[in-house]
């Protein structure tokens, strides 16, 4: 049943639907309506048994949700930006030991400086932790990724991170379907962990890996991994069939037929991305996007096939590595590995900036007719970037190493649609004016 | 046959691990052939070690008071890496290991699991050194015990970070010489003035159950232990478990030294209900600080070649700290101990 | 359960395979030791081991274990000047144990109970001739029957005992325990021929068709003393008082009674006197208090008494009603030297207590026997040098306490049983001693020795009533309690316990441990927390 409801508050009856038997977090914006929601839901009684711990920080919620799985309880928390750099350790943690634990990620920027709105660095900084990560683009994904989020951790045996951004989407209030509870019960069997804390069957969970066999463990987990990718689609279809809705899966294709620019992006971006899209087939552009919903594991396949007949590939990072670019354009490029398709890095709407549907136009458009650099920083306010380097003084925008990555990436990127590449010239710039 | 008159006496009274005189249940868990072993056999703990008797010790008692249903969590460390380097583990209990600082938000974790299954007659201990306890595991125990998990924390005290190679924590004692609080200088060893005392902090959170206790003294361990289970809620144990790698002191030597620290005064050994010390046990024969010291290389500094006294300044300061913690902890009677004058 | 996961999960208890014991330079080796109280015994007596029966209140078997050594357990208990406390190591904690009380106690606790001492082997058909029914004898005679031997004990004595019933006075020794305990020796076949007094070893042996003799007739014959005496001064020697006193006979020895002597002797002299209506009994020995070679105890039971003591002093005259002392010095060695200075006593009576001597006759004309300083040179076994003969008690050399005799009568016994074609009584070689040095001490509870109630001084000047009041069950068990059991292991569970690698095993209540080498790394912690120093740390064989 469809109702105007705040993010959070879809997502925590959401959450609540799984019937979970732990809720554990420490209060960090913008996550937190979604963790006062679960504790009033709680308190009331309407989720007995479960218990719901004010933890003193982000790494005891995370341990409190680790101790809890390994005893078998299905175990939630939620968690943002420097909480989740703070529970960082613990994160890895799970994720090793391979705990179904099920956590809400707040997409916030991490500091410094402090800033409490939206981007992706924080996902990005654990994104080898060994979570699936999943990024929704609507309020509605969201809710179904978590009730998918459940099970699919569950049957792997591998905690799953569901990000959504922080204000835009947790804040937001929006027509949202929250499943039905018996919907979920039918898709979401009980706990059944693979491992357990149980007198009637002790073992030591959490032992000493050496050389001799630290590697193989990992391996196991990157087949685990990569065995969602399997699972995903399927768990999202047979969601998507109960709920009378499609969920999404590994990724979104939007307008792609016959696209000669695609956007590559995650989360809520997406939506205007689509509007853009929209607006350039209006106009007679050939552009298309491309939604990446589960990032890790990353599916480089259907990524490739999503993509494959597209000559020009544009990714909308909203999180860089600095000194390198775009994290989601580094995996797009190795999944394109081979193609000889171009693939522009951009880097937009950091710390809340907006991402307007003029500006990703313009972008397209840049595109679209060659000129767009191998990395560029959307909306970039140029003169205070200027004034900044001059009253800096030792103004040293690109060394010499930054200078050579960004000439290879350029060799790549810079060159038109169907013709040979030319050499490209030092730069980091704007899209925009 | 005259009228058999009650002797309570016995040989060894209550102070040795068993007593074939004392009827089974007056011995301790670790005199009975059928004790859990908790921590069995094939680990890789040092000669001599006392964190891995005082971990037996204490999880066998724990085992006891629970009737086998135990689950245990670990923080890293020595007794983590010593126990479970794979492929072999030496544990017999339900054992989870996570991290080094956040083993009670683990344990914390585990109870909330217990107690939402309706299990919450399993029970569980939080086990971790004094580096995981006093200092990078600090922020997670007090949250524990502010909550009140249903968790009984147990930190084994060696004085130091005796798993990394011995470097000083915040509970190495002044004047010890660590790996990073070297003997040298004008004052060598660990400074006097810093340091914590965490079963102090822990009695500041109201907590119902402190405990401090030491591997020498077997009856009031395990007592301790079965006391901290009879209750729920946050409860903490502080044992001193000597390291002879990390003191300097002969493997033979630990539980002697752990009695001697007692002895001096320089570990008072006591409990706590709700905040306030209600019994502390007495020191039989009392020794000075010396005594104590001079078994362990750590302090090697503070004597001569012939075990004359070299820094008389500094170990008549250690015998001020160790009078001071018997004043501050009292001298009371114990309230447990079987003695020859209540028996006869 | 589903699988679980690979590495970082584990199957309890593994590490079983892990074969740490390759770690060890050094091995923990359990061990006995010594006890310096068994170490002390004349009579052989393993006094720790019954002790520990004791403690276990398992007093039958604890008496047994007594009666294996000495059948006298009740008389020992009271007569013996138990060595085994002077060594006990209890003394470095607090107090001896009252090992005598509580051998006393087992004593009475079988003649009350009736508990008959072990019957012979089946029979050797080999014929033993005993001379002498004193302790030595009959201890002799004991051990030779249980061996399978017939055996015929003579005494010149209407009544058996000899020292023990001759010199030892009642109120140290009642005599229904006296004679409970040699009825129950002769119930278990022994024949007694009181008042049979033997003149030639050889013939008698011959006569009575015995295959080997042990003469243990003692020393009963006062020491030659000369002690210039007027006629009418009254001169007794202690063996006769004693004896006559023993009899029913005692002589009038008037108020004032100065007995001449340092030994226990002298003492039970004093005492004697005292019981027979002295007002002042008065010991003159010519060395200081500490020299004198009577035991302690005796001599604060006889000051108690009212006895009095003067040191550094001689008899240098005996008057009618009074004696002329002479004070002594001690020179550089120690050795007392007259001063010249004298003093006039009032005594009505002089009792000379200067020792006593054995009558070697019954050995004249016998080959090979060597005699000196008074006594037959014997070997430790007892033998004389005279195939077949064997000597002991008093009459060889060696302390003259009952104690003693009892271990000489048990050696005599094993040598004639080897002698006669048994078992050779080799022993094992003896184990070092548990020193109080090896002993963990923390473990043993604060615990004060009982203290035997004794008669009142008052009661005690008035007859001849036993002086020393046993120990009640539950004080006997409480003192039994108090054993250290030195360099023996009694199963404390301390090894057991404070093994950081569960490397001990523990076999069972009476089997105590095994060392599972598999494991241990030889860190010594249970030999450093073994109470009683029972274990050992030997090197590893590399």
């Amino acid at each position: 049943m469809l109702q105007q409801v705040e993010g959070s508050q879809a997502v925590a009856e959401a959450v609540a639907a799984c019937r979970p038997r732990v809720v554990c977090a420490y209060p960090i914006t913008p996550q937190t309506h979604i963790v006062e929601a679960l504790g009033r839901m709680v308190r009331s009684g309407a989720l007995a048994p479960c218990r719901f711990l004010n933890v003193e920080s982000e790494f005891a919620a995370m341990s409190v949700a680790i101790g809890a799985s390994a005893t078998g309880a299905r175990v939630y928390t939620a968690t943002a930006s420097q909480g989740l750099l703070f529970m960082a350790e613990a994160v890895y943690n799970a994720g090793g030991l391979g705990l179904p634990v099920v956590m809400t990620l707040a997409d916030r920027a991490v500091g410094a400086p402090i800033n409490i709105w939206n981007d992706h660095s924080d996902a990005m900084a654990v994104r080898d932790a060994g979570w699936v990560q999943l990024f929704a683009s609507s309020n509605q994904e969201a809710v179904d990724q978590h009730v998918l989020a459940f099970r699919l951790a569950e049957e792997l045996s591998v905690p799953v991170m569901v990000c959504m951004d922080g204000f835009v989407l947790t804040h937001a209030t929006e027509a949202v379907s929250v499943p039905d509870p018996s919907d979920v019960d039918a898709f979401l069997p009980p706990f059944r962990p693979r491992q357990v804390l149980d007198p009637a069957d002790p073992m030591s969970i959490g032992a000493m890996v050496g050389p001799e066999a630290f590697t193989e463990v990992r391996y196991l987990a990157h087949l685990r991994m990569l065995a969602a990718l399997d699972r995903v689609p399927a768990l999202a279809a047979e969601l998507g069939e109960r709920v009378g809705r499609p969920v999404p899966a590994l990724v979104a294709p939007y307008r792609l037929q016959g696209a000669d620019v695609a956007l590559v992006a995650m989360g809520s971006v997406l939506g205007t991305i689509a509007d853009a899209v929209d607006a350039l087939r209006d106009a007679g552009h050939r552009v298309g996007a491309l939604g990446v919903t589960t990032f890790r594991p990353f599916p480089a396949a259907a990524v490739r096939d999503a993509l494959g007949a597209v000559p020009s590939v544009v990714v909308v990072d909203r999180a860089f590595s600095p000194g390198f670019g775009g994290v989601l354009a580094t995996d797009v490029a190795m999944a394109l590995a081979g193609a000889d398709v171009p693939v522009a890095s951009v880097v937009a709407g950091l710390g809340g900036r907006p991402v307007t549907e003029a500006s990703l136009r313009r972008l397209a458009e840049r595109a679209l007719d060659g000129s767009l650099e191998a990395l560029s920083f959307l909306d970039l306010d140029r003169p205070a970037v200027e004034a900044a380097l001059a009253a800096d003084g030792s103004a040293r925008p690109t060394g010499p190493t930054a200078e050579s990555v960004l000439r290879h990436r350029g060799a790549r990127s810079r060159r038109p649609p169907g013709s040979p590449g030319t050499p490209a010239g030092p730069t980091s710039t704007e899209v925009a004016s | 046959m005259t009228q058999q008159a009650p002797v309570k006496y016995y040989q060894v009274g209550s102070f040795a691990v068993g007593n074939r005189l004392l009827p089974s249940e007056l011995r301790t868990v670790q005199s009975d052939p059928a004790r859990a072993n908790s921590l069995t056999s094939g680990h890789r703990a040092c000669q001599g070690c006392g964190e891995a008797l005082a971990a037996r010790y204490v999880l066998d008692a724990a085992m006891r008071a629970t009737d086998g249903r135990l689950v245990a969590v670990n923080a890293t460390g020595c007794l983590e890496v010593f126990t479970t380097p794979y492929p072999e583990t030496s544990w017999r209990l339900p054992w989870l290991h996570s991290l080094f600082g956040n083993a009670p938000a683990v344990a914390a974790g585990v109870a909330a699991a217990l107690e939402t299954a309706g299990r919450g007659d399993v029970r569980v201990v939080a086990q971790a050194g004094d580096g995981g306890t006093v200092d990078i595991g600090m922020g997670c125990l007090s949250g524990m015990f502010e909550r009140g998990d249903d968790v009984l924390f147990v930190c084994y005290d060696n004085q130091a970070y005796m798993n990394t190679g011995v470097q000083r924590s915040g509970a190495t004692p002044p004047a010890a010489r660590t790996a990073t609080t070297e003997a040298i200088g004008p004052s060598p060893g660990n400074p006097f003035g810093q340091g914590k005392d965490v079963p102090a902090i822990a009695m500041a959170h109201r907590i119902p159950y402190v405990a401090t206790a030491t591997v020498a003294d077997l009856h009031d361990l395990e007592r301790k232990v079965e006391r901290a289970m009879a209750w729920h809620g946050a409860r903490y144990l502080h044992v001193l478990a000597p390291c002879p790698l990390g003191w300097g002191s002969e493997p033979a030597d630990t539980v002697r030294v752990a009695r001697l620290a007692h002895e001096s005064g320089l570990f008072p050994v006591y409990e706590a209900v709700q905040g306030e010390v209600t019994d502390v046990l007495p020191v039989r024969r009392k020794v000075r600080v010396e005594e104590y010291l001079r078994l362990q290389r750590r302090f090697r500094h503070l004597f001569d070649e012939t075990g004359a006294v070299r820094e008389p300044e500094t170990v008549a300061a250690l015998q001020r700290m160790a009078d001071q913690a018997v004043r501050r902890v009292g001298s009371g009677r114990t309230t447990h101990r079987t003695t020859y004058e209540e028996s006869r | 359960m589903t699988e679980r996961p690979f590495a970082i999960t584990l199957d309890v208890g593994t590490s079983l395979a892990n074969r740490t014991g390759a770690w060890r330079t050094e091995r923990p080796v359990y061990v006995d030791r010594m006890p310096p109280c068994n170490d002390a015994c004349p009579a052989g007596e393993n006094a720790q081991a019954w002790l520990a029966l004791a403690e276990e209140g398992r007093y039958q078997e604890a008496w047994r274990q007594v009666v294996e050594d000495n059948p006298f357990p009740a008389v020992m208990g009271r007569v013996c000047y138990h060595p085994c406390q002077r060594a006990c190591n209890r003394a470095t904690l607090d107090e001896t144990v009252g090992i005598h009380a509580v051998e006393r106690f087992l004593g009475d606790e079988a003649i009350r109970a009736g508990w008959p001492l072990p019957g012979p082997a089946s029979a050797t058909g080999r014929r033993v001739l005993v001379v002498g029914a004193g302790p030595a004898g009959l201890s002799a005679a004991y051990h030779l029957r249980r061996a399978g031997h017939e055996v015929v004990v003579m005494d010149g004595s209407a009544t058996p005992g000899g020292m023990l019933r001759h010199g030892i006075p009642r109120y140290r020794l009642p005599r229904p325990v006296l004679d409970a305990e040699v009825e129950r020796l002769l119930a278990t076949g022994v024949e007694l021929r009181p008042a049979t007094t033997v003149t030639d070893l050889r013939a008698t042996m011959a006569e009575g068709g015995f295959d080997a003799a042990f003469v243990a007739v003692g020393a009963s014959l006062a020491a030659n003393a000369y002690v210039p005496a007027g006629d009418s001064a009254r001169v007794l020697d202690a063996l006769s008082l004693l004896a006559a006193t023993e009899a029913g006979d005692p002589p009038a020895l008037g108020r004032r009674v100065a007995v001449y002597g340092g030994g226990d002797t002298a003492v039970d002299a004093a005492r004697t006197a005292r019981r027979l209506g002295a007002t002042e009994p008065l010991i003159v020995y010519r060395r200081t208090r500490e020299r004198m070679p009577a035991h302690e105890e005796e001599v604060e039971a006889a000051e108690a008494e009212g006895v009095r003591l003067r040191w550094l002093s001689t008899i240098a005259r005996a008057e009618r009603g009074s004696v002329t002392v002479e004070e002594m010095a001690l020179d550089d060695t120690g050795f007392p030297r007259p001063t010249g200075r004298t003093q006039r006593l009032g005594a009505d009576t002089v009792v000379l207590a200067l020792g006593e001597r054995a009558d070697l006759s019954l050995f004249d004309g016998l080959d090979g026997v060597r005699t000196g300083d008074g006594v037959v040179r014997a070997g430790h076994d007892g033998s004389t040098g005279a195939p077949g003969v064997f000597a002991g008690g008093d009459v060889v050399e060696g302390e003259r306490t009952v104690t003693n005799a009892v271990g000489r009568g048990k050696a005599g016994a094993r040598a004639i049983d080897a002698w006669l074609g048994g078992p050779s009584p080799e022993r094992p070689p003896r184990p070092g001693l548990a020193v109080a040095e090896r002993l963990n001490t923390w473990y043993y509870a604060d615990a004060p020795a009982s203290v035997e109630q004794r008669l009142t001084a008052a009661r005690r000047a008035s007859g001849f009533d036993e002086v020393v009041r046993g120990l009640d069950e539950s004080t006997a068990l409480y003192e039994a309690r108090r054993c250290l059991s030195c360099g023996n292991c009694f199963e404390c569970d301390n090894c057991y316990g404070v093994c950081p690698d569960n490397a001990v095993v523990k076999l069972g209540t009476g089997s105590r441990y095994r060392i599972d080498y598999d494991y241990c790394k030889g860190c010594g912690l249970c030999a450093r927390e073994c109470p009683c120093g029972a274990i050992d740390m030997v090197p590893e064989p590399i």
